[in-house]
């Protein structure tokens, strides 16, 4: 077994695993409940893919992938910083945007309650109606 | 020597990568964004520089190595100011820590 081969399979199995903890970020990004949580899971994908991109690089001896690596760190670092912005000039969390929603959700609901009583009210006073009116 | 060269950059190539997916299974596993956090910033940015360093080894002119380890520089700086940023803005936004916690320091402090 040449030291070739020995390089080559291991540049392939290094791919895979990259691949693998891609895979299992997106999941945690897709799910992750709360927002900073899908902003680490952005942070970290950024760094696997500048493990992918220094693996391209060995396995394509292209020297020109450590500049786009460089500059796709910047990219992150620059992104995760503006979101750290955004999570704090927000200023709630989501169990805060849940309970507004809820109260709002139940006001909407008194509502809608008190104008179908006076409705009902409205129709009781001027038609007459001793069938309708029974309620 | 070359054949040396290569092996310690096959090596390099492996561990980086399990510490990436190490990385990756601490983001799934743990239990909130304060801990998950350990895991992103710590094993990830070990992974991708050990893979730049891999990169640096295996790289035969200077321009390569030299370029290659300034991005390990560059990583080794970004990486904790970016999540402690982050951090920083959701524990003060409110994002609670998890109720197995034991400990949290930054919680205000009780009148005497």
């Amino acid at each position: 077994m040449s030291v070739q081969t020995i390089f080559d399979f291991s540049v392939t199995l290094a791919l895979a695993i990259l691949s693998l903890s891609f895979f299992v970020t997106i999941y945690r990004i897709i799910k992750g409940p709360t927002l900073p949580d899908r902003i680490l899971g952005l942070d970290m994908l950024v760094g696997i893919a500048i493990g992918f991109i220094a693996v391209v690089g060995i396995k394509t001896g292209y020297a020109l992938y450590i500049d786009v690596a460089i500059a796709l760190g910047l990219v992150g670092f620059l992104a995760t910083v503006a979101f750290a912005r955004f999570v704090l000039s927000r200023g709630k969390t989501e169990d805060d945007i849940l309970a507004e929603a809820r109260l709002a959700a139940s006001e909407a609901r008194r509502e809608v309650r008190a104008a179908a009583k006076a409705v009902a009210k409205a129709n009781d006073g001027t038609a007459r109606n001793p069938e309708q009116g029974e309620r | 020597m070359y054949e040396l060269a290569t092996l310690v950059s096959a090596a390099f190539l492996l561990i980086g990568s399990l510490f990436a997916l190490v990385a990756a299974v601490g983001l799934l596993r743990l239990p909130d964004l304060y801990t998950r956090m350990h895991a992103a910033s710590k094993a990830g940015t070990m992974g991708s520089c050990l893979m730049l360093i891999a990169l640096a080894i295996h790289a035969s002119d200077v321009g390569t190595v030299t370029r290659a380890l300034a991005g390990v520089v560059f990583f080794l700086l970004t990486a904790p100011v970016s999540s402690h940023l982050l951090a920083k803005a959701a524990y003060s936004v409110g994002y609670r820590l998890h109720s197995s916690s034991v400990l949290d320091e930054m919680a205000p402090k009780e009148e005497k």
